[in-house]
């Protein structure tokens, strides 16, 4: 980011060569008193957790009964037991198992969703009378809360489903199986399809004119001047969409929690698995999942940003001036 | 954003054409193609199909719940009225949304709009790493936030409170709002601030009497997408509560429970999911301009 640099070339000229210093110190304590509400309480409702949650998640509770009085006991040490466990026992298949699912869920539904959604964004594209009722009706799936969307795939994948009647078959979908991953699958695809398709779209119209008239003169292909022309000038819009889906999946909770279920084995994810501990009031072993898939989130996200140039600031800070 | 949208189509529509009449094989699908209706006709139903279809279980009779049929004929209004029967909760649940996602949005904003402009317009060092670290920090796994967040509510007598649910929720909006609103501060002209600072306003004056007035678009859509976002919320409210009184819409309509044990109400719940459902679609009909400027702005959930 050359932020600082070129965000000082405008402002300076005007200001005389003693001045400065002092009108800068002024402007950085303005935006320091500008800023600190809102980085207290990002401390606040994000710092203390991911600190408090690596603290918990070194944390062992035993319980026991005392010797002498024969009451339950809950003695709680510092220990690495929960993260041991993750990889040792009887756990260990079950966070196996979350993991794998959280890792193909992200993979296939980030990659069908981004080829519908490129499709979509290609022919909405081009102009045409009725652009509202398009724009309007690919908000619609991105604007149902993902719980109702959840209900609603729960109710076209029951047994008497219209789903089994268009397929003339008797699949019980949200039983154990893969046919239950392929329902959250289908059902996040259908959410998050058209949400790849807008942003690809607003990448596509800041592509000029010209440049697919230059193809053209120069003999190119539809399909040539998709994969030489189109996709690389529209890569900046499409990695960054790419990214929000996987972490976004990669976090995936309410779609299988209420399609499907908590306890499934087909569909649990790493946060379904955290908070499954959790609701036993197993804070230990919640915590380490969380973290641990805090910690997957945060790879993938750096990742993305070192070789892909994901550019999550957007239209970079010093880039709108 | 919204001003240029129209634009590029409108140069490239005569180049298709011309390039269409010189060489057959080389033209991209036209606004003529038939295969372009044909793209356009399979998004719409695509979008809209289960949607569609909530709807029509909403609207079927309750004893009609396994038709497969199209249309709800005969329509009746059995189901809603079940939806809303006092033994649900659930117009409680929808005021509850409505407060949770009310005050959420905002808190953030009144919080947030101080320092999107600071990040927008103001020069100071560390500016990229800070808006970086803010966006960060939305990513951040709800699961992560919640099981800390519990344990310390548990331990402080909050579980089924609102505030529960609206101090963790600032954890996704408050990123959502500064990183949206600094995207739209940048858009303004920076020769306002100027000729204010010319006029001999000082800084916050110049946010206040200049800025403010022309941001006020930008925040609305802003207020519009986090209010989408807090009402969609599903994992930090069915952790914090379980009191009915107090749990949100969405969370009491995946808790609906039938007449008998082991039947699912699904009737109830298109029924109440159409009610969830209605405000959101119809701010995405009235706004939808604004609400794809913000989403493409930010390129924010």
């Amino acid at each position: 980011m050359t932020t600082t640099t070129s965000v000082d070339v405008p402002t300076t000229p005007e200001t005389k060569p003693g001045r400065p210093p002092g009108r800068r110190a002024g402007v950085a304590s303005f935006a320091a008193l500008l800023l600190s509400p809102s980085l207290l309480i990002l401390l606040l409702v994000i710092g203390y957790p991911i600190v408090s949650a690596l603290r918990l998640s070194f944390i062992k509770t035993v319980d026991g009964v005392d010797p002498d009085t024969g009451l339950v006991t809950h003695s709680s040490v510092f220990s690495l037991a929960n993260y041991i466990d993750i990889f040792r026992g009887d756990t260990a298949a079950a966070f196996r198992n979350a993991f794998w699912n959280t890792t193909t869920f992200t993979i296939v539904t980030v990659i069908i969703e981004t080829t519908i959604g490129v499709c979509m964004a290609l022919v909405m594209n081009k102009a045409f009378r009725g652009r509202g009722l398009v724009r309007a009706s690919i908000l619609v799936p991105w604007a149902i809360p993902t719980a109702m969307s959840a209900l609603l795939w729960r109710w076209i994948f029951s047994a008497d489903g219209v789903a089994n009647d268009l397929l003339r078959a008797n699949i019980l979908w949200t039983t154990e199986g893969f046919q239950a991953w392929l329902a959250v699958v289908i059902a996040d695809t259908w959410k998050t399809a058209p949400f790849i398709g807008l942003l690809v779209l607003a990448g596509l119209q800041i592509i000029p004119a010209e440049v697919y008239e230059a193809a053209k003169v120069d003999g190119s292909s539809a399909w040539r001047t998709f994969w030489r022309i189109t996709l690389p000038l529209v890569k900046p819009a499409l990695v960054v969409a790419v990214l929000f889906r996987m972490l976004d999946v990669l976090r995936m909770f309410d779609l299988p929690f209420v399609l499907i279920g908590p306890q499934k084995k087909s569909t649990q994810t790493l946060s379904l698995l955290a908070y499954n501990d959790m609701s036993n009031l197993h804070f230990g072993p919640a915590a380490a999942y969380a973290t641990v898939l805090f910690a997957y989130v945060a790879v993938v996200a750096y990742a993305f940003v070192r070789l892909l140039g994901a550019d999550i600031v957007g239209r970079g800070v010093g880039g709108g001036r | 954003m919204s001003q240029t949208m129209p634009a590029p189509p409108v140069t490239d529509k005569p180049v298709g054409k011309i390039a269409a009449g010189e060489k057959r094989k080389r033209s991209r699908i036209g606004d003529s193609s038939p295969w372009y209706y044909v793209g356009i006709a399979v998004i719409v139903v695509y979008c809209l199909a289960p949607f569609y279809w909530m709807v029509v279980s909403a609207l079927r009779r309750p004893s009609d719940q396994f038709s497969n049929s199209l249309l709800p004929i005969p329509a009746s209004l059995d189901n809603l009225k079940a939806a809303f029967s006092p033994s649900n909760g659930f117009a409680r649940g929808l005021l509850n949304s409505l407060i949770v996602a009310g005050s959420t949005t905002i808190i953030t904003l009144v919080i947030g709009i101080t320092a999107a402009y600071a990040l927008a317009r103001l020069d100071f060092r560390g500016k990229g790493a800070t808006l970086a670290a803010i966006i960060a920090t939305s990513m951040f796994p709800g699961i992560a936030v919640v099981v800390p967040i519990l344990q310390l509510w548990t331990n402080i007598g909050w579980i089924n409170t609102y505030q529960a649910m609206i101090i963790p929720s600032l954890s996704f909006a408050l990123p959502t709002a500064i990183w949206l609103l600094t995207a739209f501060f940048k858009q303004m002209p920076f020769e306002l601030e100027e000729a204010a600072q010319i006029d001999g306003c000082t800084p916050a004056q110049a946010f206040r009497r200049i800025i403010l007035p022309l941001a006020a678009p930008g925040v609305f859509t802003t207020a519009i997408l986090v209010f989408i976002a807090a009402w969609n919320e599903f994992i930090i409210a069915v952790s914090v509560v379980n009191k009915s009184e107090y749990k949100t819409a969405n969370v009491i309509v995946s808790q609906f429970t039938g007449q008998y044990q082991f039947q699912q109400p699904y009737g109830t719940q298109m029924a109440a999911g159409v009610v969830v459902t209605i405000p959101l679609v119809i701010a995405v009909l009235l706004f939808q301009r604004r609400i794809v400027e913000g989403l493409t702005a930010g390129g924010v959930k």
